[in-house]
């Protein structure tokens, strides 16, 4: 089998005659899905519930309505089998997108993403490819029961030949999406699910890719930079508004594409800045923070102004919902650890 | 040469036809009435359980609630069929079980409410807690069932799982090593018919879900799972033969799930409410309560009394749970290892720091 090309034409540019619509974050998503179905009869999606259901956050609503239950379907509830799933699909030159309900399901499937899509390529030198996605609505704040609030980005993140993004706006997810699908290689698509619907913004339908390891610079400062993706974010550019009232210009950026890091876009930063607050709701020890900590350390040491700060999911068990706020991100602990930065002398 | 080597059979057991009645060819059954009393009492106190559960998490006082209405003899079959010291492996939708097996009600609407307290049952001690990641519980009743084995104790492990864990490797994976080692421990399926918006169809193209065993080396047998008498029945008999060295067995109740899968769903997108009218019929209560009543087994007024009583049971527990003082924050390092790691200390320092009213 050929080295497996792009899988649709993918407009750098975009279509600059579709005119951008409101649109949240699981609009979006579905917009994206839909897109690439049409566009490349080799997309299909499967998983649990996300046929008649559509999803049980309606990302795939009315698609199996529109490309019908062979492209669209539900699958026996099985994890580890529907991402095995999709590797054998993959291996046929098709561009399976695979849903897990909740990341905190993904577990049971990284077995097959360790052994098997993330290393097929390698393993046949090319011979077979994974082009596949798989899709998990991830992380908390939205009151969920057990296990349905996980960040296990870095365990995804960990592994040679996975790419890993979280977009953190409808028009970055729209992009992301359609360059998740488009890539050679397994993407593990990670969701926040507390943005589905926290917000809207114009989403062009226009087909343009974003690409896959470029941070993006949400707001620009010079005194201190704040690093984060997904749903942290929120809280991230809150803080930016409140060391602004202080009058400190904090620079955000949204990190977006996690495997592989774009760690010049943050070293650039924090070079100008001298300083660095990490933000993540993902658990503290051997998370993502602290790779880009350790690439600051490698890269810009002589730069910094303070030591590097992170703000993180404590290393408990994500708790349960009613205690859930005390370990996510909250804006006064990325204020607080900001100040930090910008008190140290 | 071609010859048939191996042949099966999965039987169907059913005590009760859905008026009440003895199904024909049955024997009489065994319990006195007081017995089936208690058992229609536990049905119903489960089912104003569920109904209190529900309304709770409408008023915004309670997280999303999987409510099990209809599938309540599946749940109290299988928990009246177990001894005090076996231990129940639940999945998340037998409130039934294990509020007959102790589980307080002010301990399941702390669970259901997010609060990490409510899997620390001051009764069943040895009962695994509830378990979300579909399927995931199999093994851990093999497990059991193992411990109990090795130090030669005459006991058991129940397992409930839906129909759509039955798809997951963990079930088979378990069901397989249970069958080898001749564990004692009873699966009991329950199939509802749904696994969210996945009907049982679409899960398994086998013709029941009893014939997994098989392929196991495990016993497989249905029962009518809105006959609570029968799922006893059926439990039962799987655990004697479990506790005396016989291994396995797999049992599919065969029942309903007449709500949405959970407060966050809404059903009428995916199935016909002819389709739950039909299976309200089939409803195990009014089976159960018919049938006592053919049989001038309960007094008129009895139920009613029962009922009124269980009520206040059910508010006194959610008024419990309600004025339950919330954990500290430290809490969510209390019990992550036996002793929070002196390395990770300044964590719980910062988070508590944080969390003080005057912080
Ligand atoms: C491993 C896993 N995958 C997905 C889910 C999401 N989910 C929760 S319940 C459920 C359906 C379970 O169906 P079934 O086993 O029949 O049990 P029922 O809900 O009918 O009681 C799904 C898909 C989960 N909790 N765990
Ligand atoms: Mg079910």
């Amino acid at each position: 089998m050929p080295e497996p090309a792009r899988a649709m034409a993918v407009a750098e540019a975009g279509d600059a005659t579709v005119e951008p619509v409101e649109r949240t974050m699981v609009e979006a998503i579905r917009l994206a899905l839909g897109r690439a179905m049409a566009e490349d009869e080799r997309v299909l999606l499967f998983g649990e519930d996300v046929g008649r259901n559509g999803g049980v956050f309606r990302a795939t609503e009315g698609l199996q309505a529109r490309f019908g239950a062979a492209r669209v379907r539900d699958t026996p509830l099985s994890e580890a089998m529907l991402v095995g799933l999709a590797v054998g699909l993959a291996a046929q030159d098709m561009r399976p997108v695979a849903e897990i309900q909740f990341a905190g399901f993904g577990y049971a499937a990284l077995d097959q993403l360790a052994n098997h899509a993330s290393r097929m390529r390698n393993r046949t030198r090319g011979r077979i490819a994974c082009p596949m996605v798989l899709r998990m609505p991830y992380g908390g704040g939205i009151r969920a029961p057990e296990h349905h609030s996980e960040s296990p980005e870095a365990l995804f993140a960990h592994l040679p030949g996975l790419r890993v993004v979280v977009p953190s706006s409808p028009a970055r997810a729209y992009g992301l999406l359609l360059a998740a699908i488009a890539d050679p290689d397994p993407v593990v698509f990670l969701e926040p699910k507390r943005l589905y619907r926290a917000s809207k913004e114009p989403v062009a339908d226009d087909g343009r890719a974003l690409p896959l390891d470029r941070c993006s610079t949400l707001r620009e400062g010079r005194d201190v930079t704040l690093v984060s993706w997904g749903a942290s974010l929120v809280e991230t550019l809150a803080a930016a508004d409140r060391l602004a009232d202080e009058g400190f210009e904090a620079e955000v950026l949204d990190v977006a594409t996690l495997k592989p890091l774009d760690l010049d876009a943050i070293v650039a930063s924090v070079a100008r800045s001298g300083r660095c607050v990490i933000v993540h709701e993902a658990k503290r020890s051997v998370g993502v923070g602290a790779e880009i900590a350790a690439g600051l350390a490698e890269q810009a040491l002589d730069r910094l102004l303070a030591p590097i700060e992170r703000v993180t999911g404590w290393d408990t068990i994500v708790p349960f919902p009613r205690l859930e706020d005390h370990d996510l991100p909250s804006t006064p602990r990325i204020v607080d650890a900001a100040r930090r930065t910008l008190d140290h002398v | 040469m071609r010859r048939v080597v191996a042949r099966f059979e999965i039987p169907y057991r059913q005590l009760l036809a859905a008026d009440g009645r003895l199904v024909d060819g049955s024997a009489p059954v065994e319990h006195p009435a007081a017995a089936l009393r208690t058992r229609l009492h536990a049905m119903l106190r489960a089912r104003l359980f569920d109904a209190r559960a529900v309304a709770l998490q409408r008023a915004g006082q309670l997280g999303t609630y999987a409510s099990a209405l209809g599938q309540e003899a599946v749940a109290v079959g299988v928990a009246a069929a177990m001894a005090d010291d076996d231990v129940l492996v639940p999945s998340f939708r037998e409130h039934g079980a294990q509020l007959w097996r102790g589980v307080r009600m002010r301990e399941l609407f702390l669970y259901w409410g997010g609060d990490e307290r409510g899997c620390d049952y001051e009764g069943p001690r040895e009962d695994l807690p509830v378990c979300i990641p579909v399927g995931s519980q199999a093994p851990h009743a093999a497990g059991v069932a193992l411990a109990f084995q090795l130090r030669g104790e005459a006991r058991a492990a129940v397992c409930l799982l839906g129909d759509g864990a039955t798809s997951k490797g963990d079930f088979y994976e378990a069901l397989n090593v249970a069958g080898v080692w001749r564990l004692p421990v009873v699966y009991v399926v329950t199939n509802n018919a749904w696994a969210i918006s996945v009907p049982r169809r679409a899960q398994s193209a086998a013709e029941t879900l009893a014939q997994k065993a098989i392929a196991a080396g495990v016993p497989g047998e249905q029962v009518d799972g809105n006959d609570v008498l029968a799922v006893e029945q059926v439990v039962r008999e799987a655990l004697a033969r479990a506790r005396e060295g016989n291994g396995p067995t797999l049992v599919e109740a065969l029942t309903y799930r007449l709500a949405d899968h959970t407060t966050s769903d809404d059903a009428r997108r995916y199935r016909d409410e002819s389709e739950i009218a039909a299976h309200r019929a089939e409803d195990p209560i009014e089976r159960l309560r018919r049938h006592l009543e053919t049989t001038g087994a309960l007094a008129a007024d009895e139920l009613a009394a029962f009922e009124a009583a269980c009520r206040e049971e059910v508010e006194r527990e959610a008024r419990a749970y309600l004025a339950t003082p919330p954990q500290p924050a430290a809490s969510i390092f209390d019990s992550v290892y036996a002793r929070w790691p002196e390395a990770l200390e300044a964590q719980r320092i910062a988070c508590v720091a944080r969390a003080a009213p005057d912080a």
